[in-house]
């Protein structure tokens, strides 16, 4: 009897001892904000375009975290959806077409001559890439610009074109070697050989 | 002589360094056109500094070093800069960047220069400088700009300069041909550099394939003072990559993602030396290089003298090129050079070597098979990787796990694919994962960049809007003060009336005596028939409108006494009309709004913004105005029992409590405003009901005596003045509205100033009419007043029974409904008590009648 008794008191006290050990750590090392949200945050493109239908990348992250699906950016592309799909552990799907289409960089420019110094553009960029002032000419800050594209539409002269980032030394890359025969050499005869002889079989 | 150490791997390609070293160096003939890339270096290209058209001499500075690491860029020949603009440069890509073309003149006319007399004397800081001024940079192979290396001494320990003089590609003979001939510059170069860093030893590594070179070099190394160690080193590719080179000689090896000036080493290529030495002895900035010409389709392989900017056409033609023959062209060596597609390309400062093969020299790569593990690459690599684990990664794109495996310690050197059996095309794998990984680092890089200026810029936003909010507040607040300012001096003139009517009584006959005089004056000037008549005119006329004002403002005060009431009614009037005027901007801007927003017009935003503070507006108007209301019924309320009295403050309190809640709440635009309001309305219902029930309870504790004397009215007294009464009261309100139009239109018109100072005069003359006017019909109504009461009847008392009864009626009425659904039995006791009530308010009404 006393036997059950101590083992219900050790079991409690244990029981106690753990419960305080991580109600103390819970408060102690309480995660502040919601972690996943940030690292969806880290594998977007930070384009902030919107084209996703979230007002920037942020609140895409958190609708993703909310279970929307991983397929709406189109500045990501697929590589991002893999990556998504990677740290989410779900299925990559193809981009979702609704949302635009993967498409190649581009940085706004301003027709500099063309600019009535609206300000407009300045408003609408997201990243403050654009510098000016009310009545002066506007330029965009090239290593700033995301190619969102969002400053395009409010210009009313419609001087801002996105231009394609120029490949250049700095930033030309070589390219994938092209896949080869990747047979053994041996094979190469062997294959075509066994081929045949099956069509033969099967004629 | 040092030890030798050993490094991992490497290879034995055949050398082919025999065909160009039978002739000597020879200078290349001054091309028609040079094209010299501005960036020919690591680091930022150099700044033009000569504009199209302008004549330079040799040596000029055409292009100036621009940033930490950069060097300047010098004419080769003397000529015209004919364009300033893309053209192909050496690189794998056969892209084009920015390059100053030069037509020469033929005259290769030296600008005047002139080395240093004793470099000893200066300071190291002006020698690097100096030798950054002279254009050079790494002739080996990466092409760093030399003044950051000879900076190294600055943060690092240097102790050992090393030398590299092993040339270890094969057909590459530029070295060993420069120090054949020119032993003495390199020992000269080697001095500047030692004087500079200072190392404790110095070593010269040399393969063992150029006994030649190694004779002459330990010939000239007897001049120097010195202690200079030759360490020839076995032939082995890659034993001139840097770090194996380190390996080889002191043992050491670099860390990963380190410099081999984080171990107290720094290496310099032998060519780079030379150019030292002539920059420093004779003043020559870097503008030729040797370049080994050579392979199976050239008939006279040798090594030439070039000028930077010549044409690689230029030294083909020169070394006799069979164009026939000619299969592939390849800038550097046959191990890491590339192919070039177009001859036109220029000789740059780390332009080494030009192979034009012949078909079997280079044959095309066979087609790639499968990576049969077999280990030959791991065992030829120099850098001690797993290359068919790299290639494995860098196929299926794993590149985070490529990069685990060190794949940016992978020099290129091309060992693993120049031993793998299966032909596999390694290298260009490793070039393309690792680019691919630097992309998705700068790209992350950049995003991160991103993200936080949109994170700043929406912080500054709402700071912005908060901001305003806070302003907005404080202006409110101010509002309110002053407001309240106001009232408390308005009340401060109702609670001493009389003192007010005394001073205004003094000011009264003070202008009129004033009055008096001026006219008394002016009779006098007239009687004189002086000539400033017409100023003692004007003054008493003056004199004469002061008093009638001074008048004006003591009947006024006077009837306010009489009639405290009155006073009370103007106010709540003039908070409905402000209420009202509110109501009507406010729904005008919402209106505008919907069309903007309609039309997804830009200005919604600010219209928006308009529309919440003109909502507040009304709403503030409208709740001065409801407390203006509540307080005047409640103040009329004369004779309150105390229980229903105490009630009725609670509500009254809880009601004021809630407003103010409320008031706040929409201050900070809080969503729950409207749902506050909702319970500030009820909390006033309650209240207005609490007052009803006192009200009630009042006129049923005295009914009788109101009763009887009500029933005994005579109408006569109060007929005498209908018909004046109605036309003033007539009056009234024709100005009342006159004023408000002019009200509306000035708020419609107050963007437009001129027409709002017009009309703002027009409303202060109105607003004077109307006082006048009901100043007028006041004191109409006090006289009937004052005739009711000389019949025994409290006219206002009157008006307060009759609504209080019919206050009691519909609450009588609310009850039996009530009672109709639960009690029936309490019912018929109700409706007589309705009944009753009923009975009393009609008539309170008619008597009430009978005197307006
Ligand atoms: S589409 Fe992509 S880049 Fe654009 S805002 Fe949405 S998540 Fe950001
Ligand atoms: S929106 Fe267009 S016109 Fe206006 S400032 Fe920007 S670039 Fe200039
Ligand atoms: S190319 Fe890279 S992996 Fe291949 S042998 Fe050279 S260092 Fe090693
Ligand atoms: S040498 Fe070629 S086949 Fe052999 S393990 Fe390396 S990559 Fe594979």
């Amino acid at each position: 009897m006393s036997a059950v008794l101590i083992a219900i008191l050790v079991l409690l006290s244990l029981a106690v001892v753990f419960g305080l050990v991580l109600g103390f750590a819970a408060v102690k090392f309480k995660v502040e904000g919601n972690p996943i949200v940030d690292q969806i945050d880290d594998l977007l493109p930070q384009t902030q375009c919107g084209q996703c239908g979230h007002p920037g990348c942020r609140p895409y992250a958190e609708a993703i975290a909310n279970g929307e699906q991983i397929n709406k950016c189109p500045p990501g592309g697929q590589s991002t959806i893999e990556a998504l799909a990677d740290l989410l552990d779900v299925e990559a799907v193809p981009l979702d077409a609704e949302h635009g289409e993967e498409s190649i960089k581009t940085v706004a420019y301003i027709r500099e001559d063309e600019c009535i110094g609206c300000t407009k553009c300045i408003q609408a960029c997201p990243v403050d890439a654009i510098l000016g002032a009310a009545k002066q000419m506007h330029t965009v800050i090239v290593s700033e610009c995301t190619g969102c594209d969002l400053c395009v539409e409010p210009c009313p002269v419609d001087c801002i074109d996105m231009l394609p980032i120029e490949t250049t030394l700095n930033n030309w890359k070589w390219t994938p070697p092209v896949p080869g025969v990747e047979l053994i050499a041996t094979d190469t005869g062997r294959s075509v050989a066994h081929a045949s002889s099956k069509e033969g079989a099967s004629s | 002589m040092s030890k030798i150490f050993a490094f991992h791997g490497g290879i034995h390609p055949p050398e082919n360094k025999k065909q160009s070293t039978r002739a000597p160096i020879r200078l290349a003939p001054v091309p028609e056109q040079l094209t010299i890339p501005i960036q020919q270096h690591i680091g930022a290209p150099a700044k033009p500094c000569v504009h199209v058209g302008e004549q330079v001499l040799k040596g000029q500075m055409i292009a100036e070093a621009q940033g930490r690491i950069s060097v300047s860029i010098h004419a080769s020949s003397s000529g015209t800069i004919t364009d300033i603009s893309p053209q192909s440069v050496p690189h794998p890509s056969g892209l084009e960047a920015p390059c100053i073309s030069i037509k020469t003149d033929g005259q290769d006319q030296w600008i005047p220069h002139q080395g240093l007399a004793d470099y000893r004397s200066l300071p190291p800081l002006e020698l690097i400088n100096y030798i950054r001024n002279h254009g050079i940079a790494g002739m080996g192979g990466a092409g760093f700009p030399t003044d950051v290396k000879l900076h190294l001494g600055d943060d690092h320990i240097v102790n050992t300069l090393i030398i590299n003089a092993a040339e270890c590609e094969p057909y590459i003979t530029a070295d060993d041909m420069l120090i054949r001939e020119r032993a003495e510059q390199i020992v000269g170069g080697i001095e500047v550099i030692n004087y500079l860093l200072n190392p404790t030893h110095i070593l010269i590594g040399i393969e063992d394939n150029k006994a030649h070179a190694i004779r002459v070099l330990e010939d000239a190394l007897r001049h120097t003072k010195l202690n200079i160690d030759i360490v020839v080193v076995p032939t082995k590719y890659p034993s001139g990559g840097e770090k194996q080179l380190v390996r080889l000689l002191t043992g050491v090896e670099v860390p990963s993602g380190r410099i081999p000036a984080d171990v107290g080493i720094v290496c310099q290529n032998i060519g780079t030396v030379a150019a030292i030495n002539q920059a420093v002895h004779h003043g020559t900035p870097l503008i030729s290089r040797i370049v080994t010409v050579t392979g199976g389709a050239v008939g006279k392989p040798q090594n030439l003298e070039a000028l930077i900017g010549t044409p690689i056409n230029d030294l083909l033609e020169t070394a006799q090129v069979n164009h026939n023959t000619l299969s592939r062209l390849v800038m550097g060596g046959p191990m890491m050079g590339f192919t070039i597609e177009d001859d036109a390309i220029p000789i740059i400062k780390t332009s080494n070597c030009i192979i034009a093969a012949v078909k079997e020299e280079m044959p095309p790569a066979p087609p790639s098979q499968a990576c049969i593990r077999c280990g030959l690459c791991e065992q030829a690599c120099p850098a001690e990787l797993l290359p068919q684990q790299l290639f494995w990664f860098s196929k299926s794109r794993e590149f985070e796990k490529a990069k685990h495996h060190n794949l940016f310690d992978c020099i290129e050197c091309g060992a693993c694919s120049y031993v793998c059996p299966s032909n596999i095309p390694l290298v260009q794998y490793y070039r393309f994962a690792k680019n691919e990984i630097r992309d998705e680092e700068a790209e992350q890089r950049k995003s991160d960049q991103a993200r936080q200026r949109f994170e700043a810029r929406q912080a500054r936003l709402e700071q912005a809007v908060l901001d305003k909010e806070i302003r907005r507040k404080e202006r409110a607040a101010q509002a309110a003060k002053t407001q309240a300012a106001k009232k408390a001096s308005s009340e401060t003139a109702a609670q001493t009336p009389e003192d007010n009517i005394k001073q205004l009584k003094t000011a009264a006959a003070i202008t009129r005596t004033k009055l008096k005089k001026a006219l008394s004056a002016l009779e006098a000037a007239k009687a004189d028939s002086s000539d400033n008549i017409a100023q003692l005119d004007l003054q008493y006329k003056q004199a004469e409108h002061a008093a009638e004002e001074a008048q004006k403002a003591l009947e006024l005060a006077e009837s306010g006494i009489q009639a405290p009431a009155t006073s009370v009614a103007p106010d709540i009037k003039q908070l409905k009309t402000q209420a009202a005027v509110a109501r009507t901007k406010l729904k005008k801007a919402q209106q505008a709004l919907k069309i903007a927003e309609d039309k997804g017009h830009d200005g919604a935003d600010t219209l928006r913004a308009t529309v919440a503070q003109l909502e507040e507006k009304s709403v503030a108007a409208q709740l001065v105005f409801a407390n203006a209301e509540t307080d005047a019924a409640s103040s009329s309320s004369s004779n309150p029992l105390p229980a229903l009295k105490e009630s009725t403050d609670k509500a009254l309190g809880t009601f004021k409590k809630a407003e103010a809640a409320l008031e706040t709440a929409i201050a900070n635009s809080s969503p729950a405003a409207e749902k506050m309001k909702a319970g500030v309305e009820k909390l006033k219902a309650k209240y207005t009901e609490a007052l009803a029930a006192q009200e009630a309870a009042e006129t049923l504790s005295a009914p009788k005596a109101t009763e009887a004397p009500a029933q005994s009215f005579e109408p006569q007294p109060t007929a005498r003045t209908p018909a004046d009464l109605k036309a003033l009261k007539q009056n009234v309100s024709i100005m009342r509205t006159k004023l408000k139009k002019t009200e509306t239109l000035l708020a419609s018109a107050e963007a437009d100033s001129e027409q709002a100072g017009e009309l703002q005069q027009e409303i202060v003359r109105l607003t004077q009419l109307h006082k006048d006017a009901k100043a007028q019909l006041d004191a109409e109504e006090e006289g009937k007043i004052k005739a009711a009461a000389a019949q025994g009847i409290d006219l206002k008392k009157l008006k307060i029974d009759a609504a209080l009864a019919r206050a009691a009626v519909t609450k009588l009425e609310r009850s039996i409904k009530k009672a109709q659904e639960a009690e029936p039995a309490e019912l018929n006791a109700l409706q007589t008590e309705l009944l009753a009530a009923q009975q009393q308010a009609t008539q309170f009404n008619n008597t009430l009648s009978q005197f307006e």
